[in-house]
């Protein structure tokens, strides 16, 4: 072990100057950083939210809603179809993830499913000759379904935070049907929630005029709508609107907030299809009250006085300028597939941030250098020799995690605090061995030689089982947490690297140039 | 300069032979934890209960009293307070609330409103809905169970299994006094403090393990000595070593429970219970247990035999 060959001595200084240029950054403004050229590593810690403030927020996706929608509207299909072909049937209802119904008549088989099979879309229809008839939402179908669910509900979610001007979000999936948002900076995160808490679906509907809401019973292919406003007697007010949709949110292609006559607005664009539909519905319709829903409240039922051709308009309503603002904000990014809840906040404010940051480098460095003067105090020249060790494996901590872009944490501080105290573990476990091998006789070199030899399976055995303890923290752990494991295990490694070879090539350094042979300062 | 010696060159401690003592003060340790345990509990974090819990800091310094009985008449449920720190820091703690997610939202809600121009800053909102509270309180049991598990693999396939048998006791013993802790000082267990008792499980088998190397390597050393003698010896030789590396450590957890902020301290504090506890617990309780499970020689030498043993540890008698 006294002996280190030209390609060990080759490697640790190749690693040093590697980390030093890692480390380095963290010591530079941004500014000078932007100015570095591009090869050499301008990566600076990534902070993590506890410590730069921000606010992580744990959506998660509503998919069973989605489909209990879907099955509602088979039944609602079921329903209107079957009655308006003059098909009797009986026990329609819900059963799991299926619409079943029995035809009273089994001669009408095959027209019930000629009738129903444009209404199903992914799901699956049987009906059998005793008449016994079922639509069924396929587990592969829903597996399919949920995962395009949820990927739209991130495309969405990412669109309308884009809209917020929040810098940097990180928007990610978690699991199977939920999603992670960072939001950096962002330390009161509830414009943000507000603006994912509407699933924001806009659509155009006929109002059935037959009928007084309230009154007469809603006939089926209609529904009982409430409306956004109150009626000036207070109560409120509810259209019956035909459940087909005329025009749908999904054409919309610009929406802006503006005024007219005075009143904020969202004037709104439609694509070709949309401007199509828009415009042969309010030419066959003149005369008729049109309602604009979203997610299922009227917003206002206006009188088609004209056919409106050019696929533009208005959506007017008792808004403030806000909510004018919000709702064009919300169109322009179009709706979320299924809602979405909150299932878990964690925010941080700027002045906690920058606090723990300030009391984690005052810890560190105190730990540090009390750590230092410890080991000087403990093993002389050999004890310098391994705070030198310990100063350069903090060196390596902070270049591997600029490096690696891993987030430090406020526990992730804590991880290298204590990292800081226990790297010299492999360093005591050496010289003591030293002094051991010393006290039964051996001469320096040897001492020496054997110290490193014999210390190193239980730095070894010792390292790897508080390394199996920081994987697992890793694997269970979420957030801050993780921050924790990553440190401590990086400590774990490079203290390895720092407390054997970079002392070993001290030490060796030292009895090369010839010191004292006698007596180890130890 | 003279050096420190914290103990002499070559201590002859006869640890063994108040064995009696270690065991009996491992003994109390694990009853009284179980016990407060039992009686208290353990203060459940915002994390593992479910939850919202909001720093803020107050214009002036804040009137607890007052706010207590202004929260408390918000319908949001029992509120604690407690000074976070600093006087003009306070820690509120909200209940879970009936219902949805929603609201707990209406429930921040609601204090902001109640507190409005007092507060100078929101430094912390945390909530945590009641699905992913109990997902975690699952997720910390496993990894706790599993670290366990692995630590124990990884010494019975490094050593052999009385070793491993005897480590996983001790650690065992590690965990348990380490929760009593927490459950007696009611410090808030939470996510960061469940990092905190893994972490003591990583250090304490760490120096488990050290000892342990020590036991190997002397029974091969010494072909008549008794087992206890040998354990003895080997406990000896490594307690300088021991006690220094526990001395570093405490010297930066002490610096970072003194100035690592209030966020963290809880974490700390159990952090530093646990080293001194993981210490004792090699030297008290994992060797004797060697000893109480029939460790002798005689395996010793089949295993180095069957070359389970590590090639680079060659005896060095």
């Amino acid at each position: 072990m006294v002996h280190i060959s030209r390609a060990q001595l080759f490697a640790v200084i190749v690693v040093m100057l590697a980390g030093l240029l890692f480390a380095l950054p963290n010591l530079l403004s941004r500014a000078t950083l932007d100015q570095l050229p591009s090869w050499v590593p301008n990566q600076q810690v990534n902070l993590g939210l506890d410590l730069r403030g921000g606010s992580h927020l744990l959506l998660e996706v509503d998919v069973d809603g989605v489909f209990e929608e879907q099955l509602a509207g088979f039944v609602d299909s079921v329903r209107v179809e079957l009655r308006r072909a003059n098909i009797g049937y009986t026990g329609l209802g819900l059963e799991g993830n299926s619409v079943v119904f029995s035809l009273r008549d089994t001669a009408d088989v095959d027209r019930a499913r000629d009738v129903l099979r444009d209404y199903i879309g992914d799901a699956t229809l049987r009906i059998s000759d005793d008449g016994s008839g079922s639509i069924t939402l396929s587990d592969q179908a829903m597996a399919e379904r949920r995962i395009s669910v949820v990927q739209q509900s991130i495309e969405i979610v990412r669109r309308r935070i884009d809209e917020t001007g929040t810098r940097e979000p990180t928007i990610a999936r978690q699991g199977e049907d939920r999603i992670l948002v960072q939001l950096p900076g962002v330390d009161d995160p509830q414009r943000v929630k507000d603006l994912l808490g509407q699933t924001a679906r806009l659509s155009f509907h006929l109002v059935d005029e037959d009928v007084v809401p309230g009154v007469d019973s809603v006939p089926p292919g209609s529904r009982l709508l409430p409306a956004q406003e109150a009626d000036p007697s207070g109560q409120v007010r509810g259209y019956v609107v035909r459940n087909r949709v005329m025009v749908s949110g999904d054409n919309l292609v610009d929406a802006q907030a503006t005024f007219q006559e005075g009143q904020p607005v969202v004037s709104f664009r439609f694509d070709s299809v949309g401007a199509q539909r828009f415009g042969d519905t309010t030419r066959n319709n003149v005369g008729r009250l049109f309602a604009i829903v979203l997610d299922e409240e009227v917003i206002s039922a206006p009188v088609i006085r004209e056919p409106i051709l050019g696929g533009r308009g208005v959506i007017s309503g008792s808004f403030a300028t806000q909510e004018v603002q919000d709702l064009a904000l919300l169109l322009r990014a179009g709706a979320l597939p299924a809602e979405l809840t909150v299932l878990e906040e964690r925010s941080v404010g700027p002045g906690l941030g920058a606090d723990s940051i300030a009391a984690g480098e005052t810890a560190s460095l105190l730990g540090l250098v009390l750590v230092m003067l410890f080991m000087a105090a403990a093993y002389g020249l050999f004890g310098l020799m391994a705070a030198c060790a310990l100063l350069l494996n903090l060196i390596l901590i902070l270049a591997v995690l600029s490096g690696l872009q891993a987030t430090l944490t406020l526990p992730g501080i804590a991880g290298i605090v204590l990292t800081i105290g226990m790297a010299v573990d492999a360093n005591v476990l050496i010289f003591e061995r030293i002094r051991e091998e010393v006290r039964n006789g051996r001469g320096p070199v040897s001492a020496i030689d054997i110290g490193y030899r014999q210390a190193l399976s239980a730095i070894i055995d010792a390292n790897v089982t508080t390394l199996i303890a920081a994987v697992l923290l890793y694997n269970f752990g979420t957030g801050p947490i993780r921050g924790f494991a990553v440190t401590l295990a990086i400590g774990l490694v490079t203290s390895m690297f720092t407390a054997i070879m970079i002392t070993r090539l001290m030490v060796v350094g030292w009895l090369r140039a010839g010191r004292p042979k006698k007596a180890l300062p130890i | 300069m003279p050096l420190i010696r914290l103990f002499p060159a070559e201590p002859r401690i006869p640890f063994l032979a108040v064995r009696y003592w270690f065991l009996a003060i491992a003994m109390v340790l694990m009853t009284g934890s179980i016990a407060t345990f039992f009686v208290q509990g353990l203060n459940f974090g915002v994390d593992f209960r479910g939850g919202i819990l909001m720093e803020v800091r107050t214009e002036a310094p804040a009137d607890l009293e007052d706010m207590r009985s202004r929260l408390g008449a918000l319908d949001i449920g029992p509120v604690t307070l407690q000074e976070f720190g600093e006087p003009t820091d306070v820690l509120i703690n909200l209940q879970r609330q009936e219902g949805a997610e929603d609201a707990q939202m209406e429930a921040i809600n609601a204090v902001r409103a109640e507190l409005g121009d007092e507060v100078a800053e929101y430094r912390r909102t945390e909530f945590v809905g009641p699905r992913v509270g109990e997902e975690l309180r699952r997720a910390g049991m496993m990894a706790t169970l599993l670290s366990l598990l692995g630590i124990g693999l990884y010494i019975w396939f490094r050593f052999e299994w009385h070793f491993a048998m005897a480590s996983l006791l001790a650690l065992v013993h590690d965990v348990i006094v380490t929760v009593g802790f927490f459950s007696f000082t009611q410090i808030e267990f939470n996510l960061t403090t469940l990092a905190a008792v893994l972490t003591i499980a990583g250090y304490s088998i760490n120096d488990t393990v050290v000892v342990f190397d020590r036991v190997r390597e002397t029974m091969r050393k010494y072909k008549k000595k008794s087992v206890p003698e040998m354990l003895n010896e080997a406990l000896n030789q490594t307690l300088s070593r021991t006690i220094l590396t526990s001395v570093t450590t405490l010297i930066a957890l002490g610096s970072l429970y003194a100035f690592g902020g209030e966020v963290i301290r809880g974490f700390t504090a159990g952090l530093i219970w646990g080293v001194v506890i993981g210490t004792f617990s090699t030297i008290g309780i994992a060797v004797p247990l060697l000893y109480y499970l029939g460790l002798k020689r005689a395996t010793m030498q089949t295993a180095g035999e069957s070359g389970k043993e590590q090639a680079g540890n060659p005896s060095a008698g």
